[in-house]
């Protein structure tokens, strides 16, 4: 074992994976999801590549119902760093009226993961890093670092390249492409006490402040703007909230919370007794429904 | 005992100061390890259970796993464990574990990384990947059933990827009645069987995965047992990393230049320390060059060790790129091109004796042939079998011989220096992984004979310029009339020509080979080599082979410079050439009497770009031939202007 602690060698890890990224591949891009994991992976590429700067843009895919906080933080990121910065929807979606509350499990699909796949097509990316970590999510623990998608976007679990010590093979054919995972090994905790360490900004959504709620299946959802529906039974609360993990806010769970800075969420994730995939309605049908919705092409 | 606060540590609950706990826990070690046993040996479970018990699981996991074991679960309706790690959804349905899952937990003392391996030898390829990083290995034994041909299999692959500290836990101590006889008669043999692969240090700890015996807790029920409880053993074993007292290594990923004046070379430290002012070595080309910088994400350092990645800047303009190593000094690693190397074979397609794949070793990219197969180990019984190809997950020892020579280390003393995989050069599939030895020649005792008289020379000398025209199709396609009557039309030109024909160097240069894919991929390497030789001596050399391989002809192309290779597809379908069948041989193929006949049980892979292809179905012998002369003339080969340019 190394002289070095675990988070020093999981950033020598992380920092590795990306320059053999940019090393092999023609065209990379960054997802940005503007979560806590992404601004993880953000200030990594930052250490990677100094003191020139990360060599390839941001991506990120707005479903049109982004919290404005985030967007607003995305915004000020790009600009701080004069990152390249490409926001894509799905446009197509967007006009046939796709919107969280009417379309089911379907919406993920047409305004995440096949915006997604537009946005990869649309400028020929040919791998895209991602802040997936094998601890989130049992199907994610056997995917690889650098991971396969065929020209179709389909991930095929059980026809992966092998990956030993710490060779990655980024050679593709003609239409494939790879999503490459340099959080693989981190954990939750590890993320957000790299975050306190390393002073990392995130998004001010991860802590806990009065918002507007309402309650829906059990879950509370913030009230970002106008256009979520409420019935006349709907009883807007204002609830001391932050939130565990970030996506389309009418799909967001919020927490209780008086959690209003880094040491304060490490405290509470401590005792917390849920799984931080709990708040999300993404992935709830099921208990193999990520891995179908991987195979898919879902990051 | 219900699933509770995470961590397995009280900083949370109790409001201690979570300063404190972070910095402490930073400071924690990691132990990578890798769990094998077989399908039943009760690997899941036991993972299953450390998670558990270490606090890893969350009340709403635990309620998911609660359903699922009752709907999935193997132990009628009790919480199993199993399911917590078996992942893949087709795996839930078999009831196995077919791919290699990492798992991440964590306690007062340590966190862990393991690697969940399957125990069936179809997948040797994956418990290889999981043992590749990691520290440590533990392997279940089944108390009912000792020692078996498995067990044996797990340890030899595991002390061959470098794991020095091997735990052996005797699983379902519970189901043999806690029984000491049992548990030493175990011990006995595996230690007897130890001595036969090396292994440095072992620990034998009986448990019960299921019920929890000596997992976290000592149990009360193997009063006869003094050791640690698997997670006690697993928080302390010294595990010292070879890579710290080493000499300074470090591959070159990727040169960092933001403007002209900056040119950092990064990597990750693969051995040693490395302090400003140092002197270093570039390899394989020798210079030598002072450390002026040391970069880490957060600005500049004096010193940085094993682990981590930097970017370094040195005092001279040396040329230095990705793949290059930089080394101590005076003390830098040996650099070849021939090595003895162990070899695991991952893929469904063979790997074949003579065939070319791509080498990756540190940030290196390098052609590599294997040549020969020195043998195959059988992985129950360790002999040694004659081999001529690897089937998927076979290991073999083997010589391999690299396009370029680089520096290594054996594998023995460094994972970095010595690990490498192989890579398909059609598929990029990674096929297969492999272990450096020794190297059999140092690149500093071969040196190319200079010669005066060259290529060129000749090639003026001739008025022509040398190439080879490669011709492939089925088995009476129409290869050699064609070639012949290009040959005669070259020869009445005055051109030097020769022409090399499957049949003929079958006859004599190729007389030892068969029919097997392994024999076709040598036939074609050493006619390549010979048309080669004759491509240097100025000749326009003419290649009338089958030649079925894609990968083959690749290699047969990279030999000669760009321009020199010209794939000749002679394009006639598989019912034609049987019709016309002027040999006999599809007849004869047909009734079983010639085995491997491609086309008829051997495959043909068609060229997916030839520089020329002949429809023969449209086309007259006459007029093929008239088109490769054509096509020699507007690519400047021959005609008024065909010597080379001077």
């Amino acid at each position: 074992m190394s002289q070095l602690d675990y988070l020093q060698r999981l950033e020598a890890e992380s920092i590795h994976i990306f320059r053999e990224v940019i090393a092999e591949c023609e065209k990379p891009v960054m997802l940005y999801s503007v979560g806590k994991d992404s601004s993880v992976m953000l200030h990594l590429a930052l250490k990677a590549f100094a003191p020139a700067k990360p060599p390839f843009p941001l991506l990120q895919i707005a479903s049109g119902w982004d919290f404005r906080e985030m967007l607003a933080f995305r915004d000020a990121i790009s600009k701080k760093h004069a990152w390249e910065l490409l926001v894509h929807t799905n446009e197509e979606g967007a006009r046939a009226g796709v919107k969280p509350w009417t379309h089911g499990a379907a919406y993920s699909d047409i305004m995440l993961t096949q915006a997604l796949r537009q946005a990869l097509d649309k400028y020929g990316f040919d791998a895209a890093f991602g802040g997936g970590r094998r601890d989130e999510e049992k199907s994610r623990a056997k995917e690889r670092v650098f991971s396969f998608r065929s020209a179709q976007h389909r991930w095929d679990p059980k026809n992966q390249r092998p990956e030993l010590w710490s060779l990655y093979n980024a050679r593709k054919n003609r239409g494939e492409s790879i999503r490459v995972f340099p959080l693989s090994n981190w954990t939750e905790l590890d993320v957000w006490q790299y975050i306190h360490l390393q002073q990392i900004p995130i998004v001010p959504l991860y802590f806990a402040k009065p918002r507007p709620v309402v309650r829906r299946d059990g879950r509370l959802i913030m009230v970002d703007d106008d256009r979520l529906p409420l019935g006349k039974d709907d009883r807007v609360q204002t609830l001391s909230v932050r939130f565990r993990t970030l996506g389309c806010y009418p799909l967001t769970g919020a927490t209780m919370s008086t959690a209003a800075d880094v040491p304060a969420v490490i405290r509470e994730m401590l005792s917390t007794k849920n799984s931080e995939r709990e708040g999300r309605g993404v992935d709830k049908d099921g208990s193999a429904s990520m891995e179908r919705k991987k195979q898919e092409g879902y990051f | 005992m219900a699933a509770g606060a995470r961590g397995g540590e009280d900083a949370g609950r109790s409001g201690g100061d979570v300063e404190e706990y972070i910095e402490r826990n930073q400071r924690k070690e990691l132990l990578r390890f890798l769990t094998c046993g077989s399908v039943d040996d009760g690997k899941s479970s036991l993972i299953g259970r450390l998670l558990f018990e270490a606090n890893m699981i969350f009340d709403d996991q635990f309620e998911a796993l609660k359903d699922d074991s009752v709907k999935v679960g193997t132990l009628g309706g009790a919480v199993d464990f199993a399911l917590l790690v078996d992942g893949l959804a087709a795996e839930r349905e078999q009831g196995i574990t077919i791919d290699v899952a990492y798992r991440f937990f964590k306690t007062e003392k340590r966190k862990f990384i393991v690697a969940d391996t399957p125990g069936h030898e179809q997948y040797t390829r994956n418990m290889v990947t999981g043992a590749s990083t990691a520290d440590l290995a533990v392997i279940l034994i089944d108390a009912r059933k000792g020692v078996l041909t498995q067990t044996r299999r797990h340890s030899y692959l595991a002390t061959l990827l470098g794991i020095r500290h091997i735990v052996v836990a005797v699983n379902k101590m519970d189901l043999v009645d806690y029984s000491a006889d049992i548990f030493d008669k175990i011990e006995r043999e595996y230690r007897e069987f130890a001595k036969t692969i090396k292994l440095e240090a072992l620990t034998c700890i009986p448990v019960s995965a299921v019920v929890g015996d000596n997992v976290t807790l000592r149990s009360a029920s193997t009063p006869w047992y003094s050791g640690p409880s698997l997670l006690e053993h697993l928080e302390s074993v010294a595990v010292p990393d070879p890579a710290e007292g080493a000499p300074f290594r470090m591959p070159v990923q990727w040169v960092n230049r933001p403007n002209p004046e900056f040119r950092g070379f990064a990597g990750l430290i693969a051995s040693g320390a490395v302090r400003r002012g140092d002197a270093l070595r570039v390899l394989p080309s020798g210079r030598t060059s002072t450390v002026a910088r040391i970069f880490t994400g957060e600005g500049e350092a004096r010193e940085s060790v094993a682990g981590q990645s930097v970017t370094l800047t040195l005092a001279d303009e040396i040329d230095v790129s990705r793949g290059d190593v930089l080394a101590a000094a005076d003390s830098p690693p040996a650099v070849a091109n021939q090595f003895e190397a162990t070899v695991i074979w991952m893929h469904d397609d063979p790997l074949l004796q003579g065939r070319a794949y791509l080498l990756k070793i540190g940030a290196a990219t390098v052609i590599a042939t294997v040549s020969p197969i020195k043998y195959r180990v059988n992985v129950n019984t360790m002999e040694h079998i004659a081999a001529k190809k690897l089937d998927l997950n076979d290991i073999g020892v083997v010589v391999i011989e690299l396009s370029t020579a680089i520096p290594f280390e054996p594998y023995q003393d460094s994972r970095v220096m010595g690990g490498f995989i192989l890579i398909d050069r059609l598929t990029y599939n990674t096929v297969g992984a492999g272990l450096l030895h020794f190297a059999l020649r140092r690149s500093q005792n071969v040196h190319w004979q200079a010669l005066d008289v060259n290529k060129r020379s000749r090639a003026v000398l001739s008025h022509q310029k040398p190439c080879i025209l490669w011709f492939t199709g089925f088995s009476g396609a129409g290869k050699s009339t064609i070639a012949n009557l290009v040959e005669k039309q070259l020869h009445a030109d005055g051109r030097h020509t020769y022409l090399l024909d499957g049949d003929n160097v079958r006859h004599g240069l190729n007389k030892d080979l068969g029919f097997a894919d392994q024999d076709r991929v040598e036939n074609i390497r050493r006619v390549a080599e010979v048309a080669r030789l004759m491509v240097d001596a100025g000749l326009i050399v003419m290649v009338s082979f089958i030649s079925p391989f894609r990968s083959e002809r690749r290699m047969a192309r990279t030999l000669v410079e760009a321009g020199e290779f010209i794939e000749v597809f002679v394009d006639t379908p598989l019912s034609q050439a049987e019709a016309r069948d002027a040999k006999g041989l599809y007849k004869k193929a047909r009734r079983g009497e010639l085995k491997n006949f491609t086309g008829i049980d051997s495959p043909y892979e068609a060229p997916e770009d030839p520089e020329i292809r002949l429809d023969t179905t449209v086309l007259t012998p006459e007029a093929a031939a008239s088109r490769i002369i054509a096509y020699m003339r507007e690519a400047g080969i021959i005609g008024a202007n065909s010597a080379w340019d001077i």
